[in-house]
């Protein structure tokens, strides 16, 4: 602005208009604070809306052209076998929410990895557990993380359970039909206390006090429900989760590794254990040495 | 009437194997050089190495045109960052980028089996490994591609370390020096030539440590 000060002291009113237009386009020019280097290249994937309104919109995803969309999906994700085959349960009690999980991740018969982390820390309170694909789920939970933390500083509050499993349950009800292979247990302590609720990528959101999602979740829900009373203490409840995860290791081929277990209560998560389901299988049936019958001598010579 | 299936496909397996391996101030990234299709071989000495950024060297098997076209998007999305941070992507920074470009194209996906390796802030060896949209973790070692099921086994019993899920968490660094993960990587991809017809002619090996990148090459059967 200084530099249309200095322009009117020196010329003519008359002569005032065009120059100064010019002028003080170039004073603009001067004044104007060249934001693009703060743009990031979120922009390029039309994320940046998300700053502007409240219903933040979700990626957009560049899609083959073919007239066969199911066909072509079905044998890319043949070609390209993502990695699922998992258990993951979280139960609701007295004194917060328990969560727990395997970490083997199977591509076919391959094992692609024995140390996955299933049980993603969306923020400090709120726990999202993974099962189906794991690109799938590691990007949408993160996703989710990013709006909520953008739900905190729009609304100066933290998000409710309820209001995040229902964000994510939205985005994956739009690609419904696509192909995404998402099945989570979204778990928190806010105003209201414990959350859980389960959201899967068929759309499905519901709320409930005990879930057990993965091939491996039929063995889980044997020993949770048999063994689930709200009133557990928390180590009781750390050990249900535990021998839950570790029965199902057991039995179903596609899940092993380190059965994780974390607590969530009102100052947030806490990771109480990661034990290796091998190790766990002696802690529990540990070998007896047992009398023997009839014991085999080496026999010298020929 | 039956339904039309198509009679092109857009990918296509060019095969080859990589693998990596971190250490305590070293990493090593290594592939051979085949690129096939089907059971001809269409080159010798195509490298499947490709650094993109000071500290961050990415190997991939697969189709190698779709790699072709995510190493380009790579460099071109380190430039931009460059131009507006003022510093090279470091190591952990490159491994999310990679695994939200993969990802992006989740509906029609690059057909490239990536390892990223490079040394992250502290100066210790990472390496992340990928499958093809996009799920990543940290990892001391990895192998992909077509010999990639041979060649993890054995990683498996010589450099089996414990998990980072553990707790109470145990340290999990490769003792290896790295004159012997460079060693280990070549028996490795010896075995794996004799095994794999989709893998052999040359093995280039990259290594990445404080003092800048070395590269070595290594002849393997060309049968």
């Amino acid at each position: 602005m200084g530099i249309r000060a200095i322009l009117s002291s020196h010329l003519p009113n008359g002569q005032f208009g065009r120059h100064s237009l010019c002028l003080a386009a170039v004073g603009r020019e001067i004044m104007k604070l060249d934001t693009s280097g703060l743009e990031s290249a979120a922009s390029l994937f039309g994320a940046s809306s998300e700053l502007f309104d409240g219903f933040a919109t979700a990626p957009s995803f560049e899609l083959p052209v073919t007239n066969d969309f199911d066909g072509f999906q079905k044998e890319a994700i043949q070609m390209v076998k993502p990695a699922k085959g998992t258990t993951t349960l979280a139960f609701i009690f007295k004194e917060g929410v328990m969560v727990a999980a395997d970490s083997r991740a199977s591509m076919g018969g391959y094992i692609s990895s024995q140390s996955v982390k299933k049980i993603i820390e969306i923020n400090p309170y709120m726990l999202g557990t993974m099962a189906g694909g794991a690109a799938d789920c590691q990007f949408w939970h993160r996703n989710l993380g990013i709006k909520c933390r953008l739900h905190e500083l729009a609304n100066k509050r933290r998000i409710s359970v309820t209001g995040a499993s229902k964000l994510l349950a939205n985005i994956l009800y739009s690609y419904r039909g696509m192909g995404l292979s998402v099945g989570t247990m979204i778990a928190g302590w806010d105003e209201t206390g414990p959350g859980l609720y389960y959201v899967d990528s068929e759309g499905g959101r519901l709320k409930g006090t005990r879930f057990s999602v993965g091939s491996g979740s039929p063995y889980a829900y044997g020993v949770l429900d048999s063994g689930y009373r709200y009133d557990l203490s928390i180590e009781e409840a750390a050990e249900l989760a535990r021998r839950a995860i570790y029965h199902a290791t057991f039995r179903d081929g596609a899940s092993g590794g380190v059965a994780s277990v974390y607590y969530v209560g009102p100052n947030g998560w806490k990771k109480l254990s990661g034990d290796d389901v091998g190790e766990l299988h002696y802690k529990y049936y540990p070998v007896m040495p047992s009398t023997v019958e009839q014991e085999m001598v080496e026999v010298s010579g020929a | 009437m039956t339904k039309q299936q198509a009679n092109w496909s857009p990918y296509d397996n060019n095969g080859g194997s990589c693998v990596a391996i971190a250490g305590a101030d070293y990493c090593v990234i290594a592939a051979d050089t085949r690129m096939s299709t089907g059971y001809s071989i269409l080159t010798r000495e195509y490298s499947k190495i490709c650094k993109l950024a000071e500290k961050s060297v990415m190997a991939s098997s697969g189709f190698q045109a779709d790699v072709k076209a995510l190493q380009k998007h790579l460099a071109a999305r380190h430039l931009i960052y460059q131009h507006q941070h003022n510093k090279h992507m470091s190591c952990p920074a490159m491994a999310q980028l990679l695994s939200n470009t993969l990802y992006y194209k989740r509906f029609f996906p690059y057909y490239a089996f990536n390892v990223l390796g490079g040394l992250d802030s502290e100066g210790k060896g990472c390496v992340y490994t990928y499958d093809a949209v996009g799920s990543y973790e940290r990892v001391g070692y990895s192998a992909q591609g077509s010999g990639s099921t041979l060649i993890m086994p054995f990683l498996d019993n010589q450099l089996k370390s414990p998990s980072p899920l553990l707790l109470p968490a145990q340290d999990a660094v490769t003792p290896l020096s790295e004159l012997e993960a460079v060693d280990l990587i070549k028996t490795v991809f010896a075995s794996a030539t004799e095994r794999d017809i989709y893998t052999g002619d040359k093995l280039e090996i990259v290594v990445l440590n404080a003092d800048g990148i070395r590269r070595e090459y290594m002849e393997l059967r060309k049968d």
